[in-house]
């Protein structure tokens, strides 16, 4: 008796599992409302790429044409292919001490794999990912770029110990990879 | 010459008086053979090549997608494009196939299917032959089509091929007698096995109405097991695409292949339109019993409306099943028909006799 009990419930039970599932695509099917796809070029002005994506790498300016990079190199260490180039300059400061500037953050995106270890590893958390993707160009040269803009300059930090970083905000939000 | 959009029967009569008033008879009867055959055929790819196109507009619904959409206004002329592709590729031979069968099997899987859409009936007075044994004839036909993917299979000379094709053949072998004891229930009911006969009964009523609930579980059953029997997903263990590469046409390329899979989507037409016409009542229009306003409205729609309306119903509930069912082991395939499928449907065989003997359904 049991065994035909068993039968019995097996059908019921398949039955009631599989209109569970029907019951789901077929929400779907008459809600098309709820189609997730981004219709790329047509919706290109309205496109709006999420926090988390990863362009391509920036260095952080605001709007007084400051950075946060100090050129020491770090970045260009832990990257594994060797996209980014450091190559500094070496100014007096106001005590008449020579001092590390930044001179050119080359930054070769042709080779970059957008792993991120640059924009983790900053100590002065300068750089960040922009949320660009169109990237295609018809000469490759123009995929090596210069990140600091012309004329920037470092923004010196108040000398306090322990102070928190200023957050500079050319990037809309914040990315979460910092 | 008569044109009567409810019934086609005058005007096919007209037609064929014509012709054997302007010719003698043995060419008379040849040129309605061509006619028939060249409708049929442009029928056949038209019908192929949107079922395609359908398939995937819905599977991607399901899925939260848009589907094709490049191709012309939605997408329409996607599957077009999709052709034209197939016909200009290259056809691969393979070495140490058998070329005769190798070459034959997409043809025998085509003609199978092409054989069956002869037998139904589109509307009043237009179809191509009306047997006394239609139900009969439809099984026979289109059970020819597992000896193409047999074929296939083994002619490849490729262990994928032969494995899905050996599924394939154990799989429609087995399905087979699920769908014949489904619609042998409606042949009960009807008394009939001719198509035109069958829906004629279904004047006051579809059979899935007036045969109670024996009837809706024949027409579950014959669901399930014409799923099964065109080898579509659930059940697609024959091309299995995340085991066997693909199955039985492996080895396919270009326009051969095309053909399996332009033969795969008529047998889920033919299947569909074989449920409506058995169990939904064809072209007939929905009439309820003796309510004779409402019947004189559902009779302003033309039957090759309904017709096609139950259809693509019958359709979209085969394509639900794929993109909604997890797929089957070949062993549970096995066991779900031969331990639930066909002893209920044996059970429920002899309870329709039954109801047919005391007339306990709706008349």
């Amino acid at each position: 008796m049991n065994s035909v009990g068993k039968y019995f419930s097996d059908i019921f039970y398949g039955l009631k599992s599989l209109w569970k599932g029907l019951m789901v695509t077929g929400y779907y099917f008459v809600h098309p409302k709820q189609i997730v796809t981004q219709q790329y070029p047509e919706n290109r002005k309205e496109l709006k790429m999420f926090d988390r994506f990863k362009g391509e790498v920036i260095l952080k300016h605001d709007e007084n044409n400051f950075h946060h990079c100090n050129g020491c190199g770090i970045c260009q260490l832990n990257c594994p292919n060797g996209s980014i180039e450091i190559i500094t300059d070496s100014v007096p400061n106001e005590d008449g001490k020579a001092e590390r500037i930044i001179d050119k953050h080359i930054y070769h995106l042709s080779m970059c794999t957008f792993c991120g270890l640059c924009v983790k590893s900053c100590p002065s958390n300068a750089l960040a990912f922009s949320q660009e993707f169109e990237h295609a160009v018809f000469d490759r040269n123009k995929l090596t770029k210069v990140l600091n803009q012309p004329g920037s300059r470092i923004k010196k930090e108040p000398k306090e110990p322990n102070a928190p970083k200023p957050a500079i905000d050319t990037v809309p939000k914040s990315n979460p990879a910092n | 010459m008569p044109f009567n959009i409810y019934d086609f029967s005058g005007t096919t009569k007209a037609i064929d008086q014509f012709l054997y008033a302007k010719m003698a008879p043995t060419w008379a009867f040849i040129t309605e053979l061509a006619i028939v055959g060249i409708i049929i055929l442009l029928f056949y790819a038209v019908i192929g090549l949107y079922l395609v196109y359908l398939e995937r507009k819905v599977c991607a619904f399901m899925q939260n997608r848009v589907g094709p959409n490049r191709v012309g206004k939605w997408g329409l002329f996607q599957t077009i494009a999709d052709l034209i592709k197939l016909l200009m590729k290259e056809l691969i031979t393979i070495r140490k196939a058998d070329k005769l069968l190798f070459n034959v099997a997409p043809f025998i899987v085509i003609i199978a299917s092409f054989m069956a859409i002869a037998a139904i009936p589109f509307a009043k007075g237009l179809h191509a032959v009306d047997f006394n044994i239609g139900v009969f004839y439809m099984m026979a036909v289109s059970s020819i089509g597992v000896i193409g993917i047999l074929l296939a299979g083994w002619s490849s000379n490729s262990k994928y091929s032969l494995i899905g094709a050996m599924r394939s053949g154990a799989q429609v072998v087995s399905y087979e007698l699920s769908v014949g004891l489904a619609l042998l229930s409606v042949v009960i009911f009807s008394g009939s096995m001719q198509l035109s006969t069958i829906v004629e009964s279904q004047a006051n009523g579809w059979w899935i109405f007036k045969g109670h609930i024996p009837a809706i579980i024949s027409f579950i059953i014959f669901l399930i097991a014409s799923t099964a029997e065109i080898n579509r997903g659930p059940f697609d263990l024959a091309e299995a695409e995340s085991e066997l590469t693909a199955g039985f046409h492996t080895e396919y390329s270009g326009i051969r292949f095309a053909f399996f899979f332009l033969g795969e989507y008529m047998n889920m037409f033919i299947v569909a339109s074989l449920a409506a016409t058995v169990f939904l009542g064809g072209w007939m229009p929905l009439h309820i019993g003796n309510l004779q306003g409402f019947n004189h409205v559902m009779d302003f729609i033309p039957p090759i409306f309904w017709y096609f309306g139950k259809t693509i119903f019958i359709m979209y509930l085969i394509m639900w099943f794929k993109w909604t069912f997890p797929r089957l082991r070949i062993d549970q395939l096995l066991t779900l028909e031969w331990k639930y499928l066909l002893p209920i449907n044996l059970v429920n065989i002899l309870i329709i006799s039954f109801i047919v003997l005391m007339g306990w359904y709706i008349k």
